[in-house]
């Protein structure tokens, strides 16, 4: 069989120390020291689930060791820090953790890390070139393309994959090819207009 | 989301047998709607097999037809020049799918796979035959005003979600399969299952099978259109959606795919009418009589009794769309 383990750590071992450490957890009042074993196993544990990963992330090279459950959202977020890409619905509704993945605006939050070995990834604090916005962020704030502001970099990386992909043609264009993204504020024609003026523009995004 | 083991395949042969191995494993390739339903703890598989380096991401044209590997995304497919020209039908249907970040992610392979999204299926403390099976049908009985009016079971009213789906039942495809015994080709109507007493069992692939590509037989349909009716304009699934590819000549319909989304267990392709309208003028009785006979038989429940007028509507608009 050709296949690539990523890992040693049979099931069957986590199965049973899941339980054992249930067990233990139950004794944990009782006794401190069980409760450090508890902990040591769990480290142990941990380190056998991790898979090593090697992700180029706003021009930088990561190398990363996580665990295969982790979505590539949670991954900027929480062990990176990059927390501009925002969880909205976490189910791939809302649009709100659009990032691009080899230039493709994908939904972060439905895409296991560990699925994107090897490949480069945008993030909204991957736009601007220094003190320079880019221009489809210059636009939003020209055209108030929002209000509270948390589905705009959803709504800032998912409009430059629109105008990539060739389908900010017309204000019904955008309609369609930015359905998936949702402003509850209702910020959709100033974000219309925000796209337009960039596609109009013809500045390279 | 519990946590799992994460290996790659290589082969479709090994991703096979890796599949066989363990009976909770599952393959993995866009992750739309698998990792979804982890996450809601619908499924809980203890390996996944990421399918992602296979070979099956070419789109090409042969005198035969088209054949689309299963690993091609949704948008590239919709998007692709041949796609467009010669499958305008498929083309409609997979832009009414998703939205265009998911269209990215999900492959042709997984859209095929994909499993309902009845409300009674996703809420994990409801009964449900199809996610846990014996338990019951909460939707029978419940909110169902998404479901199914045709092949339905008392054992499951869920539908298929896919509009992709419905393009292809209508244009006959073939989807192509491997497994550790070889590979074989199951036509589009005997892929899906409906639901009778094992509604738990979408498809009629064996374990360890793994969907390599979709072929779509070469035709002569000069007219095609996809109707997607839904509670907003995009981005949202289907309440009926009609999918039409006609031959049109001098006014005269010569040969006719007709098949329907959002009413069944799996594609709902409507022989029937394509065999009525066939041989005939275009006119809005013909459409208006076609569509009465694409609605019998419905079996409606409580809240889903809308589908019939709505459906009959959509026919009647689609073909007209497409006639056009």
């Amino acid at each position: 069989m050709h296949m690539e383990e990523q890992h040693h750590c049979p099931r069957e071992s986590r199965r049973s120390f899941l339980k054992q450490s249930t067990a233990l957890a139950a004794l944990a009042t009782a006794s401190p020291l069980l409760v450090k074993a508890a902990e040591n196993e769990e480290k142990i544990n941990a380190y056998f689930e991790k898979v090593p990963l090697q992700l180029e992330i706003n021009g930088q090279l990561q190398n990363l060791s996580v665990e295969p459950r982790v979505t590539l959202l949670d991954l900027l977020r929480e062990q990176l820090g990059l927390t501009g890409t925002k969880k909205g619905c976490d189910h791939g509704q809302c649009g709100c953790c659009t990032v691009h993945v080899d230039g493709k605006r994908i939904n972060s939050c439905l895409s296991l890390a560990v699925m994107n070995q090897g490949k480069k990834i945008t993030t909204i604090e991957g736009l601007a070139n220094g003190e320079q916005l880019h221009p489809m962020q210059e636009a939003f704030m020209k055209h108030d393309g929002f209000q509270c502001g948390y589905c705009t970099p959803g709504q800032i990386m998912s409009a430059i994959g629109c105008i990539r992909e060739g389908h900010a043609n017309s204000a019904e264009d955008i309609r369609e090819y930015m359905s998936g993204n949702i402003c509850r504020c209702g910020a959709y024609p100033n974000i219309v207009d925000a796209i337009m003026e960039v596609k109009q523009g013809g500045q390279k995004v | 989301m519990i946590n799992f083991e994460y290996v790659k395949a290589n082969s479709a042969q090994s991703a096979s047998e890796a599949r066989i191995k363990n009976g909770a494993s599952q393959f993995i390739a866009g992750g739309t709607n698998l990792v979804d339903l982890m996450k809601k703890g619908i499924t809980a598989p203890e390996r996944l097999i990421d399918i992602n380096a296979l070979p099956l991401k070419e789109i090409s044209l042969t005198p035969k037809g088209l054949s689309i590997g299963a690993l091609v995304p949704n948008s590239v497919a919709a998007d692709h020049e041949t796609v467009k020209t010669k499958y305008p039908l498929l083309a409609m249907a997979l832009n009414a799918g998703a939205s265009a970040q998911l269209r990215n992610m999900a492959t042709v392979g997984g859209n095929i796979m994909q499993r309902t999204r009845c409300s009674y299926f996703y809420d994990t403390t409801m009964p449900c035959n199809k996610r846990n099976p014996g338990t019951g049908c909460s939707a029978v009985e419940g909110y169902n005003r998404m479901h199914a009016i045709f092949g339905a079971s008392e054992q499951c009213i869920a539908v298929h979600p896919s509009d992709m789906c419905v393009a292809l039942a209508a244009l006959n495809a073939t989807v192509q399969v491997s497994g550790t015994k070889g590979t074989r080709k199951i036509p589009f109507a005997d892929f899906h299952r409906l639901p009778a007493d094992t509604p738990q069992l979408d498809t009629n692939l064996q374990v360890g099978e793994l969907i390599t590509a979709v072929s779509i037989p070469a035709h002569s349909f000069n007219k095609a259109y996809y109707l997607k009716v839904r509670d907003r304009l995009s981005y949202a699934f289907a309440l009926v959606s009609v999918a039409v590819a006609l031959d049109v000549k001098d006014g005269m319909i010569r040969s006719a795919a007709i098949a329907m989304g959002g009413v069944a267990h799996k594609p709902w392709r409507l022989y029937e009418v394509e065999e009525f309208v066939t041989g005939k003028p275009i006119s809005k009785e013909l459409f208006t009589e076609a569509a009465s006979i694409a609605m019998t038989g419905a079996k409606t429940y409580t809240h889903n009794q809308y589908k019939i007028k709505l459906g009959k509507a959509a026919i009647i608009e689609a073909l007209t769309k497409a006639s056009s």
